[in-house]
């Protein structure tokens, strides 16, 4: 093959490649095609695209996602928790908002977590701007970012007893909170 | 944030201090902090060897009082976050319930929420300038920062009532339509404003000692800002085009023509330059929307969601159950969850909402712009000397209502 013909597949490959993408219900089923058993489930509603990945695929799939040809969701938007109340099994969600400076295109990850076991790997290592979002969902929510550099509490005080917004903690404080 | 604070041994007195590394602490009283930012600062010398924010002085748990009143009742929260930019968070709060709803708002009231939403930014922007140049020394700038913002000010509390928490929009339109004479008011300040830009452009941007103070400062590469998150005019400013009103347009902003500034210095000097052309493309966007506004109606037509007209009340009695259950009960959204993303006068402003159905959302997170580029501030200080802490803290245009929240 010369150079020519060459590079007039590249481009056929990019473009097919570009259409193949072109939504986040196509990414996600592109996803779900490439990495079958890194998806527990796919979601779409409201126009937003949720993929629900297992714990343990967490970091490979970020990192798939973040650097794969195609994807490309360099740009992490937001990282956040969610507790469904102390009798709900799993009870805490964390969602990974993704975002591509390059098609501009946006996604949701989803981890579930189970009450007794609420350890979570940190993606600190494919963007470091998770480092404050992640420090948050500790502070909050008491979700352990495992091998996290940094993991302490960020908003409330170091000693603070309990985590904010689980659905059990009260929005009033059971007694006043002091410095000393 | 730490409950109590150690004094570092550092503090004793050494034979060669310059020597030695000394830990100071910067703040949360200090002036150029805007707010309640404390800073650890590990000094050799003046040079910054590490930087470590330490935030959560403003926290007020204002994600976990979201879920204990009713969606409209947010609205009054989201103006207490970044109250520089007040009508950038009623709009994400809001837009992310109508998407949940999934309700479209009339074209006027859309073109009403860029038109505020735009004097906005021009006036966050230039709390922005005064305080950036007073702390690099330069007073006389805050001042005329403050008498033009005050005309935007009077501008929103006219159509509002209120001037740093004007509350205006709500799900499904706008609290009111605008007073009369609103226009010709805005037209006064659009006709006054380029001179006053053209007199800050005159005092700071060919002055010499705030280009020395602010040129190759705070360096941080294309890609590392966007590993960092950083949004706004701080990504723009290390090269980058990325403006959500033009990636993920919402409120008819794909009708309007603006320009995106874009600067590749990636310094203090280069996130000035942006903000500054902001103001003029957002004075552009003002005028489109001006000349756009026609007579019509400001609230979509969704009699669960949306409170009647006080005169149908009177006269209907739908209209005043529907008044009745919807103060008194809240409107029903249906289960889902969103996220909504804005351009904030900071950056990415995110509302992310979680709804299990009912009056009062399940879970609402905000991804406020500032927290997350203020999470990238050690990364930019490494190296500077302690007099550019401030410049960077200014070029980053943080407001600690919205970090802590």
């Amino acid at each position: 093959m010369d150079e020519e013909n060459r590079q007039e597949a590249v481009q056929n490959n990019q473009s097919s490649n570009a259409e193949k993408m072109g939504t986040p219900s196509l990414i996600a089923a592109a996803f779900q095609r490439e990495h079958p058993h890194w998806t527990s489930d796919i979601v779409e509603a409201l126009g937003e695209t949720t993929i629900t990945i297992p714990r343990e695929h967490l970091v490979s799939a970020c990192g798939f996602m973040k650097s794969a040809p195609g994807f490309e969701f360099d740009f992490l938007a937001d990282l956040c928790g969610f507790d469904r109340g102390p009798e709900e099994e799993p009870r805490f969600e964390v969602n990974y908002h993704l975002f591509s400076t390059k098609s501009y295109q946006r996604l949701r990850l989803k981890v579930l977590l189970n009450e007794d076991d609420v350890h979570v790997p940190t993606v600190t290592g494919v963007w470091r701007t998770a480092n404050w979002h992640e420090r948050e969902t500790y502070d909050l929510f008491g979700v352990i970012f495992d091998a996290h550099p940094d993991l302490r509490r960020i908003l409330l005080p170091d000693d603070w007893q309990g985590h904010a917004l689980r659905k059990d903690f009260p929005l009033r404080g059971y007694e006043p909170y002091s410095l000393e | 944030m730490s409950a109590t604070v150690d004094i570092p041994s550092q503090f004793e007195i050494v034979d060669r201090p310059l020597d030695t590394q000394m830990t100071i602490s910067m703040g949360p009283q200090h002036p150029s902090t805007h707010g309640v930012l404390r800073l650890e600062l590990v000094l050799d010398g003046e040079m910054v060897v590490k930087c470590t924010p330490d935030i959560g002085y403003l926290h007020t748990g204002m994600e976990k009082l979201f879920e204990y009143r009713k969606y409209q009742q947010g609205i009054v929260i989201t103006d207490r976050m970044d109250y520089l930019n007040p009508l950038g968070n009623n709009l994400a709060y809001v837009m992310a319930v109508e998407k949940l709803l999934q309700i479209e708002i009339p074209e006027r009231a859309q073109i009403i929420r860029v038109l505020t939403c735009e004097l906005q930014r021009i006036a966050s922007h230039l709390v922005w300038l005064g305080t950036h140049a007073l702390d690099i020394g330069a007073m006389t700038v805050f001042f005329y920062c403050f008498r033009e913002r005050e005309k935007i000010m009077n501008l929103i509390e006219a159509a509002s009532g209120g001037r740093l928490t004007p509350s205006y929009f709500r799900i499904g339109g706008l609290m009111m339509d605008l007073p009369a004479g609103f226009e010709r008011r805005v037209q006064q300040f659009q006709d006054d404003f380029p001179k006053a830009l053209d007199e800050f452009d005159r005092l700071l941007t060919g002055n010499r000692i705030f280009q020395k103070r602010t040129q190759s400062v705070g360096y941080i590469s294309a890609s590392d800002a966007i590993d960092w998150g950083l949004s706004g005019p701080s990504l723009r400013g290390s090269g980058i085009g990325l403006d959500i009103r033009r990636a993920n347009p919402y409120t008819g902003y794909e009708k309007y023509d603006f320009e995106i500034p874009v600067e590749s210095d990636c310094d203090v000097w280069a996130r000035y330059l942006v903000r500054m052309r902001e103001m003029r493309e957002s004075h552009k966007i003002v005028k489109q929307a001006l000349s756009r506004l026609k007579p019509g109606p400001v609230k979509a037509d969704a009699p669960k969601v949306v409170l009647p007209d006080r005169e149908a009340m009177k006269t209907h009695m739908d209209a005043l159950i529907h008044h009745f259950l919807l103060v008194a009960e809240g409107m029903d959204v249906p289960a889902g969850e969103v996220y909504q993303p804005i351009e904030s006068s900071k950056g990415e402003l995110g509302v992310y909402i979680k709804s299990i159905g009912g009056p009062k959302p399940a879970r609402v997170h905000f991804r406020g712009p500032s927290f997350v580029n203020l999470s990238a501030l050690p990364h930019m200080s490494r190296g500077a000397m302690i007099a550019d802490i401030v410049a960077i803290i200014g070029s980053i245009d943080i407001v600690l209502g919205e970090i802590d929240r």
